[in-house]
């Protein structure tokens, strides 16, 4: 089937199976593979994305249900060479180790300060509470969001006004 | 010498190329986040090749059966399918069976019997991932179901069902007994002492669940026989050496690279039947083929880590002056003998469970044997079973503090080996290389404000509520290890730097350890930095591939900055010494007249007349006349064999409160002070500490494999697998101090695991202080709210 959304600004068509899942299509008819796959059951949070703005994990949605919807991935939230704060925080504060999470992190965070531009810790501990990371023990993301917040036009800009 | 810094207040992590930067150790960001944070790192299923097909592996449903006929003419007719092989085609390639890392054989596919669920049966080959996951439906197996060994405290009776028909005379489950110490000293040690306590205790098995599940592209070329495998592998060299053995395939016709690895943590060691299958897909229908498992084969059927049964007894005056402790193990290996440790220590390096503490006596027996659960068994950031003693041992001296009645810093600082006792040799043969221990001991107490803790906890228990504050004092040994007593499958395990320096000055260092996180990229180019006086940012280091670096054998046990970084410096060194010789031919002196200071040999007494190293670099690919023996190159390399293992070292605090009503445990904060000797990059080791101590908690309260009886996993995916999440775990609390590795040559010691080892026990021990109302004196981990609850009903229950 055919199947057209908007992703990281501009609008896609492909015929893709009915059953894909956003996630596949994202890294396989796309080759978007900044968003990752990690578990069977939609628990790990590495293959989120947003969805018109909202964090969703691509591998509970089909790219069918996502038809005519804006899809925002890792790969769109620098404009060029500049970064969104939330990926400069995240160097800056060592959010990061093997980096298989942080994309999932990263977008989950940006629509938080979208909502919230000065969350409390815990605001920020609930908000990455659907997702896994084995690496970091979680403090160091938390204070990556914290220096996004203090640093909200660090040089970057909104994922919405990034181009693709 | 031990160096006590406080605490530091949070410090900000300047750019690689900030104008603050350090050229050498210190604070800078990682050099690979630019690319992660893009989401342009290169994990193993971005990959894709030409014409690629896409393996999966159909497993067994049971725990053990006889497999009375499999029928794959269903799933060859399937359109997309290219190929389904079973283990009777692998029997014809006599690829069925693979030597293991232990010295036993392993099934890649299974040929007679199943003996584990989620063993690999078939493996089916397709255009796309969705095809081969159909076609798997399509395989029909007959099986025959066999009662299976799974309370693996009854593995031993005699008429248990034998787990291994297939090793030739086997009559029973039985794989190893191992001993150190001695065993007649250390009884008579107990026999003649005040106090002896005992308590059996249950590490449950777990499994390090990193967030990339494992996988491989295996890319034969016919023509010329070379085998490209793409892996998600901890140790690439020692992965191709192994295929060379089993697969027959010349080792200069294999190259194996691992790409970007999204976690590893012991669980990217071994090789798996998967890797095997894509190699032979590929060979069987001349394409790429990449497998890559999902998150219940990952959970189900990879590397396991623990699962010891132990019972631990410390002798001791009634003064509190620990003497002895002895132990016996019970250890399930599952269906195949396959963890990755030195060939002579099939328990590890589990016989450093006489931790911190100086010990007239000790001595341990581990049993090794078979069930019907997946193998494995070293894995978890264990540091080869270290894991597993230090929660022996910590455990325990609370056990004793708690029969004695005494604090548990006052025993623990009563019983520690003093710093003038260094090169200490234990009672189970190890030479510990340094340590201070009081000082790093009181700098925990210090962050956590120990007095008001307790204080604290004695008005809340005065009012009904439970608050736990638990210790842990842990030594590692890691940076395995010397040539002449370890090695893996008979590859001695150590490991080779090279270090260029290019005619403009700017360097590549190529090493044979890789990353899966702990940010080498960084670290390494760090070292060659604080050697040569080179920035970071121009020195490239390259990794993972083993057409491009020197033999050694990964990154396991802590070993990579203990061992590589140790090759590192040195092969630096060596440069900076070849440096000496051309700078001299270049200034007309001698080389025994000139003075290094970072970056720069200059003439002793005359600073101006100097050359960095980028004009000798420049000097010695130029037209300089080369003093005699020196060839015109800047480039040097070293295997580094090391000397003695580290032993680094760590004071931990945990603070629990426990909902009276549901058992739940809160993990209110966790005091970390470790001792990793030389410190490169603070910011990365901080961050190393963090994520080991978050396994700590996930081991102590969430994290379990279990099975039922007729051998089901229990623990099979993230529903039933609990990881900790950011709502599980506290803000670190973090403080170090620094007592330098005397061999290493920069004196670094590793922390790689440091806290996934020390922090298990940390939480117990707070959960167990909790309980103290209740009359108990240990608890086995998992801590999940129903076991709590249990506990505080005095039916505290072993989850195996």
């Amino acid at each position: 089937m055919q199947v057209t959304m908007t992703v990281n600004g501009t609008e896609v068509t492909r015929d893709v199976e009915p059953r894909i899942l956003l996630v596949h299509y994202l890294r396989e008819s796309l080759g978007l593979t900044g968003t990752h796959w990690g578990c069977d059951t939609s628990n790990c949070g590495t293959c989120v994305v947003l969805v018109d703005g909202e964090p969703v994990k691509s591998c509970t949605q089909l790219a069918a249900m996502t038809a005519g919807h804006e899809v925002t991935t890792v790969e769109g939230m620098a404009d060029g060479a500049t970064l969104d704060p939330v990926q400069q925080g995240f160097m800056e504060e060592h959010g990061l180790q093997c980096g298989f999470c942080t994309p999932g992190m990263m977008l989950t965070a940006r629509a938080l300060l979208d909502r919230n531009p000065d969350p409390a810790e815990d605001e920020i501990r609930e908000a990455i509470s659907g997702q896994i990371c084995r690496c970091t023990g979680y403090a160091t993301i938390v204070r990556s969001v914290q220096w996004a917040a203090a640093h909200p036009a660090a040089e970057g800009t909104t994922a919405s006004e990034v181009p693709a | 010498m031990t160096t006590v810094e406080e605490r530091p207040a949070r410090e900000a992590n300047p750019s690689a190329t900030a104008a603050d930067r350090p050229i050498g150790f210190g604070r800078i960001q990682r050099k690979e986040d630019p690319r992660f944070v893009r989401g342009k790192g290169n994990y193993l299923d971005d990959i894709v090749l030409p014409g690629m097909l896409h393996g999966a592996i159909l497993r067994s449903p049971m725990a053990h059966g006889r497999i009375v006929s499999i029928d794959t003419t269903e799933a060859l007719a399937h359109p997309k399918v290219h190929a389904v092989i079973t283990g009777t085609d692998l029997e014809g390639l006599n690829l069925a069976w693979a030597p293991t890392l232990s010295a036993d054989v392993q099934a890649v596919l299974a040929t007679d019997k199943v003996r584990f669920q989620g063993q690999e049966v078939a493996f089916v080959v397709a255009e796309d991932r969705y095809s081969a996951r159909d076609a798997l439906e399509l395989i029909d197996v007959e099986y025959e179901q066999l009662d299976p060994v799974i309370d693996v405290r009854r593995a031993l009776d005699p008429g248990a069902p034998v787990v291994r028909t297939d090793l030739e005379g086997r009559t029973d489950n039985h794989i190893f007994d191992w001993e150190a110490g001695d065993a007649a000293e250390t009884d008579a040690v107990f026999a003649a002492a005040d106090v002896v306590v005992k308590q059996e205790m249950v590490y449950p098995r777990v499994h390090p669940a990193p967030m990339e599940t494992c996988g491989a592209i295996a890319d034969y070329e016919p023509i010329d026989g070379k085998l490209t495998l793409y892996e998600t592998t901890q140790a690439p060299h020692a992965h191709r050496t192994l295929f060379a053995m089993v697969a027959g395939i010349p080792e200069h016709k294999i190259r194996v690279i691992s790409p970007d690895i999204g976690g590893g943590f012991g669980n990217k060691v071994g090789i798996y039947p998967g890797y095997i299958l894509a190699v032979v897909g590929s060979i069987v229908t001349g394409k790429p083929v990449k497998w890559v498992e999902d998150r219940s084969e990952n959970l189900m059927s990879t590397s396991f880590a623990r699962d010891y049964i132990m019972t631990g007894e410390v002798a001791a005056t009634r003064d509190g002056k620990i003497l002895a402790v002895r132990t016996n193990v019970l250890a399930d290996h599952g269906a195949f003998n396959a963890t990755a440790q030195p060939t002579k220590y099939p328990a590890g390096f589990f016989h450093i469970f006489t931790g911190s503490y100086d010990l007239q006596a000790a001595h341990c027996k581990v049993t090794g044997v078979y069930t019907n659960k997946a193998p494995g068994g070293v894995a978890y950031a264990c540091s080869f079973r270290v894991t597993e003693a230090v929660y022996l041992v910590e455990r325990m001296v609370d056990v004793l503090a708690s029969e004695l009645g005494m604090d548990p810093v006052e025993l623990r600082l009563k019983n520690f080996i003093k710093p003038e006792q260094f090169p200490y040799a234990n009672k189970t043969g190890w030479e510990y290389d340094s340590g201070d221990y009081e000082p790093t001991m009181r700098l925990a107490m210090q962050i956590a404000g120990y007095e008001d803790l307790r204080r604290e906890q004695a008005e809340k228990r005065a009012r009904g509520e439970l608050m736990g504050i638990g210790i842990s004092f842990f030594t590692e040994t890691v940076g395995a290890g010397p040539r002449k007593h370890m090695d893996i499958v008979g590859l001695g395990m150590a490991d080779g730097a090279e270090v260029r320096v290019h005619p403009t000055g700017k360097a590549v260092v190529r090493l044979s350890v890789q990353s899966q996180g702990q940010g080498h990229e960084t670290t390494f180019a760090q070292i060659v930095a604080e050697e040569l006086g080179i920035p970071p940012e121009d020195i490239d280091v390259v990794h993972g591939d083993t057409d491009n670096t020197p033999f050694g054998l990964g990154t396991y046990g802590s070993r990579s900055t203990p061992v590589s970084g140790a090759a590192v410096a040195l092969t630096s060194r060596k440069v900076r010494d070849k440096a000496r010789l051309i700078a001299a031919a270049m200034l007309e002196t001698r080389p025994e007249d000139l003075e290094w200071e970072k970056g720069r040999w200059f003439v002793k007494g005359d600073p101006g007349a100097g050359k960095t190293i980028a004009e000798i670099a420049l000097g010695a690919h130029g037209t300089v006349a080369l003093p005699e023996g020196v060839d015109g190159n800047l480039d040097a390399e070293v295997t580094y064999d090391p000397p003695n293992l580290t032993f680094p070292f760590g004071a931990y605090i945990c603070v629990v409160d426990i909902d009276k009503g549901t058992g739940k445990v809160h993990v209110r904060r966790f005091v970390a002070v470790d001792d990793c000797g030389t410190r490169i990059n603070p910011m990365i080791i901080e961050g190393q500490i963090h994520g080991g101590l978050a396994d700590g908690v996930g081991m102590a309260l969430m994290e379990f494999i279990g099975f039922d009886e007729d051998g089901n996993c229990l623990g099979g995916s993230f529903m039933d697998y609990l990881i900790p999440t950011a709502m599980e775990v506290p803000d670190w609390e973090t403080g170090h101090t620094v007592t330098p590795s005397p061999h290493h040559p920069i004196g670094a010691k590793g922390i790689g695991e440091s806290a996934t080892v020390g922090s298990p026990p940390a939480v117990v021990n707070a959960v167990v202080d909790a309980l103290a109302p209740f009359g108990l004196t240990h608890m086995d981990m998992p801590c999940t709210p129903a076991r709590v609850w249990e506990a505080m009903q005095g039916r505290p229950t072993p989850p195996i």
